[in-house]
């Protein structure tokens, strides 16, 4: 076999059967995937509630510190059906290959697939490869799509929050981002900040049985912190106040971010969430993200809809929507 | 971090105007715009002082006519543009400089001269602008140029120095400025001595650092000298500022460059508010290597940049602000600059009339 993919790798004949046995379905088996029908039998679980989410990934450096495309491809669809409760069940993988693609960088890619759907405990059930000629392309784009099963009793969504509630983070925030732009050489520092990107279905799972007063749980992705709650604030028809001093930044970061003239509440995450929860869901919070800060509240003030930052100083502002990209292709 | 909270409400009790009076701060400095949006520091304020920000941004200062000349050397095949980051937004009629794919965005002017070096058929031309802090970083890069003898190597020289500019402001008939914040970089550079010529305009300043808290002090001095009637000069920046400033970087600034006029966007021409290329160095002036006469290109109609500058209106009083002028889409570079007041006010809120609570 080549060392490069070609366009017979997305032919249907040998050398794609070759491809998918040896590489993929050596690494990803799991009792589904590997009968390669076309579609996939799946089983349900003792619920009537399904979610289901998809996503592209076209993160441009494929590898970069903390992460690859293939981590963040499985990470981003668990955590998008986690923001339902939805415990991840399964996932479908989708390969757009460039012709001339190191067939060295795709197995590396579909180790990290695997290794990160072990983690998030998902499976990988059913899946396509194709391939574009050379300049059609940028290297590999993979899309997922995920089903998970929604426990009864939960109901989360960004209108669910009320004057009272608290606004924690899980973590420090920017990381994802500012290691992007750290691989993509735009920023020029010699720092060791890596990317986030984490499964985190299983500790929103074990929160929710934990816990009765969760309201929203929101990853804080493009847009960051500051989009998040924006939307939250908008949805929910109310008033966040945040406190700067309790937002959560590391060292690293926000001198990177001092330098460089970026705000890291607007900076992409790949591991983090926002979560709305009742003041009596605090300790179950701090119990399952031992790093989570509370950050802010919701108040009952008019006009509502609107996100307001108390800094560090004690004056206060608003936070508006993200205006420019800071930086695309980060996911 | 509640320290500083709390040092800031203590001062803030202090700031106190008599009812009725209004008073005027301008802040010189373009990071002090950005500085006190961020940290709010409007809604810590009483009634009676208003902030009024000045001609401190170096990419708002900078005339439709040079940024047109450095068009005119980017549409050229032979020749590299490097610049510093915000300047490739700001619209020249309707072009600018982003679409130019031999533009390069540096951090360093140094970096420039590597450029130069691996493109020996090039001419790189860097587009100096800034103020005192800046310009010693090009009268540095074009003595290294010098001695590395890179012939490929200019600098379009927009640099712009304070004193001027503020003596213009405070002296303009309809001036209201009642006293300045100023600038904590530039000073660090010039020296609090630099000030000295403000004694004339009888108008107070306070040499100033970026946190909330050093802002607030300043803000504190200055309406107490202000209601004294005083008008001194005080330092508040001591850990970086001192009397003479770095007095290797200000001999630097004389061995490259002279006082020369310079046009500043919506003032126009301020005699000896800039710095020219000494003729012992003329073979860096990209002036020098590329005569130009550029074409009058129009201010984007409406558009009150020059005003804003100038301390005379206030970005929500321009009818482009918010609509048809937004960071996505600037008409004016003080909507370009992440320092330019409009960008500060749209970005956090101000001239919402909400968001004042």
């Amino acid at each position: 076999m080549t060392d490069n993919i070609t366009m017979t790798h997305g032919s249907g004949g040998r050398q794609m059967h070759n491809l998918i046995h040896d590489h993929l379905i050596s690494r990803l088996q799991n009792g589904i995937l590997e009968k390669l029908d076309d579609s996939a039998r799946l089983q349900n679980a003792n619920t009537d509630r399904l979610a289901m989410t998809t996503d592209s990934y076209v993160v441009s450096p494929l590898f970069f510190k903390g992460g690859d495309i293939g981590r963040l491809c499985v990470c981003g669809t668990v955590n998008d059906l986690a923001t339902s409760g939805a415990e991840a069940s399964y996932l479908s993988l989708a390969f757009i290959l460039e012709e001339g693609f190191p067939l060295d960088d795709l197995k590396k890619i579909i180790d990290s697939i695997a290794e990160t759907a072990k983690e998030a405990d998902v499976k990988i059930v059913t899946g396509d490869t194709k391939v574009v000629e050379k300049g059609k392309g940028d290297g590999i784009y993979i899309n997922t799509c995920g089903i998970g099963f929604i426990p009864d009793g939960v109901n989360l969504s960004t209108y669910n929050g009320a004057p009272g509630d608290l606004i924690a983070v899980t973590g420090s925030i920017g990381n994802h981002e500012t290691a992007l732009m750290l691989a993509r050489n735009l920023l020029k520092f010699d720092t060791s900040i890596s990317s986030d990107a984490a499964p985190l279905n299983k500790k929103i799972s074990r929160l929710l049985k934990l816990t009765k007063g969760i309201k929203t749980v929101k990853d804080p992705t493009r847009g960051g912190l500051a989009s998040a709650l924006s939307e939250i604030a908008e949805h929910s028809n109310c008033e966040i106040i945040l406190q700067e001093d309790k937002i959560p930044v590391d060292k690293d970061v926000q001198a990177v971010c001092e330098l460089a003239g970026l705000d890291p509440l607007f900076l992409a995450n790949e591991g983090k969430y926002v979560i709305v929860c009742d003041p009596s869901s605090a300790d179950a919070i701090t119990q399952v993200f031992p790093k989570a800060e509370f950050i802010g509240e919701i108040t009952d003030k008019q006009p509502k809809g609107r996100l307001l930052i108390e800094t560090v100083s004690g004056g206060l502002r608003k936070i508006g929507m993200l205006e420019t990209a800071q930086l695309p292709r980060i996911c | 971090m509640t320290g500083i909270k709390e040092k800031i409400r203590l001062i803030q009790k202090n700031i106190q105007i008599p009812l009725g009076k209004e008073i005027k701060l301008m802040e010189v400095c373009g990071t002090h715009t950005m500085s006190i949006a961020a940290n709010g520091i409007h809604s810590l304020l009483p009634e009676g002082i208003r902030l009024i920000s000045g001609p401190g941004c170096p990419v708002c200062v900078t005339s439709q006519k040079d940024i047109e000349s450095a068009l005119i050397l980017a549409r050229k095949d032979n020749v590299l543009i490097t610049t510093f980051g915000d300047m490739i937004r700001v619209p020249s009629g309707k072009d600018r400089l982003e679409n130019y794919k031999n533009v390069h965005i540096v951090y360093s002017p140094m970096e420039s001269l590597d450029l130069a070096m691996e493109n020996p058929e090039k001419e790189v031309v860097f587009m100096g602008v800034g103020f005192e802090t800046t310009a010693p970083l090009i009268a540095s890069t074009i003595t290294e140029a010098d001695k590395r003898k890179i012939e490929n190597f200019s600098t379009l020289c927009l640099h712009k120095t304070i004193p001027a500019a503020l003596e213009l402001i405070l002296s303009s008939k309809d001036s209201e400025i009642d006293g300045l914040i100023l600038p904590g970089h530039v000073s660090a550079v010039t020296g609090s001595a630099y000030y000295d010529f403000l004694q004339d305009q009888k108008t107070p300043g306070v040499i100033t650092g970026f946190d909330g808290l050093n802002i607030m002090e300043s803000i504190y001095l200055l309406t107490r000298m202000i209601l004294e009637s005083k008008t001194n000069i005080l330092n508040n920046y001591t850990t970086v500022v001192n009397k003479k400033g770095n007095t290797d970087a200000m001999e630097l600034l004389d061995i490259v460059f002279e006082p020369s006029d310079a046009d500043w966007r919506g003032i126009g021409v301020i005699p000896g508010s800039g710095l020219k290329i000494r003729d012992q160095y003329k073979q860096f002036d990209a002036l020098e290597k590329f005569p130009m006469d550029p074409l009058h290109i129009e201010e984007p109609k409406g558009c009150l940049c020059g005003l804003i500058l100038m301390g005379k209106v206030t970005p929500p009083e321009c009818r482009h602000f918010g609509t048809s002028c937004t960071p996505l889409r600037p008409v004016g570079p003080c909507m370009v600059s992440s320092e330019g007041t409009c960008a500060a006010w749209y970005k956090y809120g101000r001239g919402d009339k909400n968001s004042d609570r």
